[in-house]
């Protein structure tokens, strides 16, 4: 297990294609990741943002091309070597996904019960201290996910996903739901840990905010593609008639006031 | 497979811990009874030294094992100094310090076993109450729900029924046929069994038939609509709660159960007499086959003998008694259904209430209706 260099690809996406019977959402895709970065992925709806990150997760099966993580072809892994990638990435899903029969500590120990053989104690300090990390009281640790609030419910998501303090984490429309204080609270907790813990954080929004205020770089689909990666200038300067408006309308130009 | 160790050493008074290696998720199974010893065998030193200069990586998994060595000591009263962080794992550190710098909270006190006993038995018997009451209130509502058709402020959903009366009655209808049949078989082969010994295999016909009438068919019909309809009942309504979906309607300015339950109500009223007629028809079909072929009994002599000893009126008490086993079994499903909660768990649980407390019920009910029916000599 290597440590990544700021700055090294860590996710690489070659000439991808994925389909659903007759359409195909995302044809002859590249996409780089690098280590240490946040990098925010936008596009129109239905554009395939969703399904791009679910495909490289593995929860939806592409039609060809490669998908190297960590430098390991995701195709060519056994059962145990593919397990041992999915611990060291973590996934936030869009509402959460935290199950709903267990209280917020014990979504927080499943990833630890399932990959670790720690004591009881030491497995309830460690939920008590994501807790901490992501903004929590702890009082949260013993409640249900039906008796949080959305934004509450995220940060909860996202202590489990650091559960197992992975190298990688996905998030998908983190601050989407949350009110501007909550998403502000967001971005810069999502910068915190990324500062603190050595994250790759990848990013699917729509929040122009946290598009402005948080990511390194910007990856912009459409037409099956990555039509654009950069920096917000270079986003700005960028020909392409749906980044223009979208970069260019009215909200953008009232999130760029307040960047 | 990375790897992590833990060393110490006295150095006079002063106990020096030194960590190497990868102090991480990876290892931190196999760290944990060696800190654990460390710290119950680290006895009370003047100071400790805690070096990371070989630390290669620290996460959090790894760093809240270190500040268990610290707060061990700490706790001691002994001085705790650290020594060769490098600049990320100091970060990391700080941030674990930070997070966990308020004191764990109290476990609440657990009561002994046998108040938490007596607590759940009166729990339990509270809740038994308050379903009963639950259920009368519901079917008040219902009422009042049936009577706002009539009034013109709600409105009969015809095509709601209708589509209702396809899932819950003519869909089931194959299943119901053959549960039925096979049990009439099955009585009809017992009858002629033990019959047969007195040299009565003909009354065979009187058992089956009558039994089949009466009891049998509206029971098992009931029994099975219960687990197949009444559970998709609840999964239906409580799926639909978890999601607002009837917040929805509410705010729309509709009436939940004039739109969701009653419609069901009215397909299971009218759908689980017609289900049991068929059940009915099915199980003497079963039990007339078996007397052929196991008892020798001839069908046409079968459908005579059934036709001048057993009267018209054990019909009618069967059929009787669907309608209220089809309105039990729709309340009940219905109002565990408006129960559900928010979690998955919740709607599971319902579920299972919803069918066990139907199938209860309408036992409950078919034994009523037996006494009524015999004290009134019919």
């Amino acid at each position: 297990m290597g440590e990544y260099e700021t700055g090294d690809v860590i996710i690489s996406v070659r000439d991808v294609a994925i389909g659903f019977g007759e359409r195909m959402i995302i044809d002859g895709l590249d996409l780089d990741v690098h280590a240490g970065e946040v990098l925010g992925v936008v596009g129109g709806s239905g554009t395939g943002k969703s399904v791009l990150t679910r495909c490289i997760i593995g929860l939806v099966p592409k039609r060809r091309g490669k998908i190297t993580v960590f430098d390991q072809d995701l195709d060519g892994l056994t059962r145990a070597e593919h397990k041992a990638i999915e611990r060291r990435w973590g996934v936030l899903f869009q509402h959460g996904a935290l199950f709903s029969s267990l209280t917020v500590k014990q979504n927080i120990q499943v990833p630890l019960r399932e990959y670790l053989k720690l004591s009881e104690p030491l497995m309830d300090e460690i939920a008590r201290l994501k807790i901490a990390m992501v903004g929590l009281k702890a009082d949260a640790a013993d409640k249900y996910p039906s008796e949080l609030s959305g934004g509450m419910i995220k940060r909860a998501a996202l202590a489990r996903a650091l559960a197992l303090d992975p190298e990688i984490v996905f998030l998908d429309e983190p601050t989407s739901g949350l009110d501007p204080i909550g998403a502000e609270e967001f971005d810069t907790l999502i910068r915190t840990l990324r500062d603190t813990l050595g994250l790759t954080v990848y990013m699917v929004t729509h929040d122009l905010d946290s598009l402005a205020r948080i990511c390194d770089r910007i990856a912009a689909l459409a037409e099956g593609k990555v039509i654009a990666t950069g920096t917000m200038e270079d986003m700005l300067r960028h020909p392409h008639p749906w980044l223009k408006q979208y970069f260019g309308g009215e909200r953008a130009r009232a999130a760029r006031v307040k960047a | 497979m990375p790897e992590a160790q833990l060393a110490s050493r006295v150095d006079g008074s002063r106990l020096t811990v030194a960590l190497a290696g990868m102090w991480t998720a990876e290892t931190a199974g196999d760290l944990e009874p060696q800190v654990a010893s460390l710290i119950a065998e680290g006895g009370s030193p003047q100071s400790v030294l805690l070096d990371f200069s070989r630390v290669q990586r620290l996460d959090t998994l790894g760093g809240t094992l270190v500040r268990g060595i610290e707060m061990a000591f700490g706790a001691r009263g002994i001085p705790i100094e650290r020594s060769g962080l490098s600049k990320a794992a100091a970060t990391i550190y700080g941030e674990i310090a930070e997070g966990l710098s308020e004191p764990a909270p109290a476990p609440a006190k657990a009561k002994p076993a046998i108040v938490q006993a007596l607590d759940k038995v009166g729990e339990q018997m509270v809740d038994a109450g308050r379903d009963l009451v639950a259920l009368v209130s519901f079917f008040g509502e219902v009422v009042a729900a049936a009577g706002s058709l009539f009034t013109g402020v709600g409105r009969f959903r015809l095509a709601a029924v209708v589509t209702q009366l396809d899932r819950v009655a003519f869909r089931a209808v194959p299943i119901m046929a053959l549960i039925t049949f096979l049990i009439g078989g099955i009585i009809a082969q017992q009858g002629i069994f033990f019959f047969r010994d007195f040299g009565a295999d003909t009354y065979v016909v009187d058992l089956v038939s009558i039994l089949t009438l009466r009891e049998i068919g509206v029971l098992i019909v009931s029994i099975m609509v219960a687990g197949r309809t009444g559970s998709a009942f609840t999964a239906e309504i409580g799926s639909m709660k978890m999601r607002e979906e009837i917040d929805a309607l509410k705010v729309m300015g509709l009436n939940p159960v004039e739109v969701l339950v009653l419609p069901r109500l009215t397909a299971l009223v009218i759908g689980l007499p017609l289900l049991t007629f068929i059940g009915n028809i099915s199980a003497i079909m079963g039990g007339a086959m078996v007397a052929q072929f196991y008892g020798q009994i001839p069908i046409d002599i079968f459908f005579t003998r059934m036709q001048e000893e057993v009267s018209q009126r054990h019909i009618w008490v069967g059929l009787f008694k669907a309608p209220f086993m089809a309105l039990i079994i729709g309340l009940v499903a219905c109002i565990e259904g408006m129960r559900v909660k928010g979690s998955a768990e919740s709607l599971g649980q319902q579920t299972t209430a919803s069918v066990v407390k139907a199938i209860f019920l309408v036992i409950v009910l078919d034994g009523i209706f037996a006494i009524l029916f015999a004290s009134l000599g019919y």
